[in-house]
């Protein structure tokens, strides 16, 4: 017996343990994040955020030059924020698109949709959200991509005149537009799944209630079914909003790969945060002075803040609405 | 007075109707999508499957996907291998021992982890595994970053699996006299398991799919996989994918093709073994 409850002691604190390994991780993350940025924060302060110009200096010189104590490469200068613009960009449009559709489907799905064919539909949906990145990256590249440079991207341009930013050049299809449509996509699946989960659990009563005061199909759905699932359905806008702004591969392979200047339309070539991070890790290991990499670790961290903070407001935002919802990441 | 109300809920009607239009047509829409993703990777992969893309290794830019499909094996096992224990023993945890407080923020930490962006985690497991411990481009690496990914996703639904089964259950077994550990193995778990192992499928589709956290991580082989764990580079399907399409060659893109459906019908296949396990949990 005295055997046993020892046991159950040990095995109490290895779960504990084991439990308490996501929250080692993150930090063991973060600190090594914090320490890798730190030469690149003393380096380039706070125009890291505001300048436009990433260059890592001239490899072939002799001798690094000094600043603020930290070493870099002559010339070297790390400004950031065409990948901030083309990070907030993208994910903009991906939610400008992404949401409308995807609250639409998950309405259709669980209230206009006949069973049998709901059955079919609805794993579709998170097959939808399992499909890798990369697949995503390759239907922009095979499928997407041409259509915006010859169908929708000329279609756009005929508004121009009324908004400057849809004017062209479309260019090769590879850009901003692009990167949001492919990032819609991606973030569809986790706020339809949820949406319709969400939707489910609205008690049929009262729908009924409401047709029986006179409201029209929709209106029930908008003015009975849609409060009660709410703040649910925010929390899973915002992590789908977490899921655009981190993206990596797909991006990577549909943004056109942009450097040193702000997308200067709709159709123009972009990077993001994420895929940056990816795109210049490899030469950013022959500066001789290791300041890329450190830059390279400054953007990261930066991503790693924001993802932090949409997770709380996503929690915020759930916490704060009815106990019983649950959201799907 | 009886025509402006019904002329009113005339056009209510038809608002209603043709917002329920607009909601069929998005449905519509991203059904065609799916169709288009994978009709795409169909057409130019399937030509790709035969018995030589599973015996011969990659040239660079033709051959087969021996290497990649073995190295993506390989990740996978070591990356379950180790958050899949750790994972579920947390996810024990957080259902049966954790005070109320501890549990909601040890859940808030994995949905953090389960959020950052996974290029991130591949630059941290540059750093640290493939630099400072020195292990090279390597299974190792590679399947650790992997397994950081995974981690929260295993927890979680090992909780909530856990969480289905009654608590009668194990006050009934308390009550006939086991000793908490007992009742624990035998009445909580067992009904539970069905949903830790599609958590753990569920997981491993999404190490499947990962990318971003690989590339600085395990890096890329031509080769099989070896029997070391570092300092040996690895290959995978993820890669073909994002780096023959690059490629000026007919042959890498038809390659990337094929690795690209290869790697659906993997995901398709744990997709549907964990449907067929859900409804257990739930009955």
């Amino acid at each position: 017996m005295k055997r046993e409850r020892f046991l159950s002691l040990i095995f109490r604190v290895t779960t504990g343990v084991m439990a308490s390994s996501p929250f080692l991780i993150l930090l063991f993350i973060l600190i090594v994040l914090v320490r890798d940025a730190i030469p690149a924060i003393r380096y380039q302060g706070s125009s890291f955020f505001t300048g436009v110009t990433w260059n890592m200096g001239n490899m072939y010189a002799n001798n690094p030059i000094v600043h603020n104590g930290v070493q870099a490469a002559p010339g070297a200068s790390f400004g950031i924020l065409p990948f901030i613009m083309g990070t907030l960009g993208s994910s903009l449009i991906a939610l400008l698109i992404g949401v409308p559709f995807a609250l639409m489907t998950a309405f259709a799905l669980v209230y206009k949709v006949p069973k049998p064919i709901q059955r079919v539909l609805s794993p579709m949906v998170e097959l939808l959200a399992g499909i890798p990145s990369v697949v995503y990256g390759l239907w922009g590249v095979e499928s997407l991509s041409p259509f915006i440079e010859f169908k929708l991207g000329p279609l756009l341009t005929r508004l121009g005149h009324a908004v400057p930013f849809l004017a062209g050049p479309v260019g090769t299809g590879f850009g901003l537009l692009t990167s949001g449509l492919v990032l819609a996509v991606m973030i569809i699946p986790i706020i339809t799944a949820t949406t319709r989960d969400l939707l489910m659990q609205v008690p049929t009563l009262s729908l009924e209630g409401a047709h029986a005061l006179g409201l029209t199909s929709f209106e029930s759905v908008r003015f009975v079914a849609y409060p009660w699932v709410k703040r649910g359905i925010f929390g899973a806008i915002v992590l789908g909003l977490g899921r655009a702004l981190g993206e990596t591969m797909a991006v990577l392979m549909v943004s056109g790969d942009a450097a040193n200047y702000l997308p200067y339309n709709l159709y123009s070539p972009i990077s993001t945060m994420a895929s940056t991070i990816a795109a210049l890790l490899d030469s950013a290991l022959t500066d001789f002075t290791g300041m890329s990499v450190h830059a390279l670790a400054f953007i990261a961290l930066t991503l790693l803040v924001i993802t932090v903070i949409t997770n709380l407001i996503a929690r915020l935002l759930v916490s704060m609405g009815r106990q019983n919802v649950h959201v799907e990441m | 007075m009886h025509g402006s109300t019904t002329m009113r809920g005339y056009s209510r009607k038809i608002a209603s109707n043709m917002t329920w239009m607009l909601s069929l047509g998005a449905l519509l829409l991203v059904v065609i999508v799916v169709l288009d993703i994978l009709i795409t990777v169909v057409r130019q992969g399937a030509g790709g499957i035969s018995l030589s893309l599973f015996t011969t290794q990659t040239t660079g830019i033709a051959g087969g996907l021996q290497n990649a499909i073995l190295g993506t094996l390989d990740l996978i096992f070591f990356s379950t291998l180790f958050a899949g224990p750790v994972g579920i023993m947390g996810g024990i945890y957080l259902a049966v021992f954790a005070p109320d407080r501890i549990a909601r923020t040890l859940r808030f930490v994995a949905e953090v982890l389960a959020g950052i962006p996974s290029i991130v985690i591949g630059y941290f497991g540059y750093t640290m595994m493939v630099q400072a411990f020195g292990w090279g481009f390597s299974v190792l690496a590679g399947s650790i970053s992997l397994s950081i990914l995974t981690l929260p996703y295993i927890v979680r639904t090992t909780e909530a699996s856990i969480r289905q089964v009654p608590k009668s259950y194990y006050e009934g077994a308390l009550a006939l006299g086991l000793t908490p550990f007992s009742a624990l193995r035998t009445v909580v778990m067992r009904p539970a398991t069905p949903g830790i192992v599609t958590g753990l499928l569920l997981a491993i589709s999404i190490g499947l799919g990962e990318t971003a956290p690989l590339i600085y991580t395990a890096g890329w082989s031509n080769f099989n996989p070896t029997l070391h764990l570092t300092k040996n580079p690895i290959g995978y399907l993820t890669y073909v994918v994002w780096t023959y399409l690059n490629e000026p060659y007919s042959s890498a893109h038809r390659l990337a093709y094929t690795a690209a459906l290869l790697l659906i019908i993997l995901v398709v296949i744990l997709h549907l073994l964990a449907r067929f396990l859900q409804p257990r949990v739930k009955g």
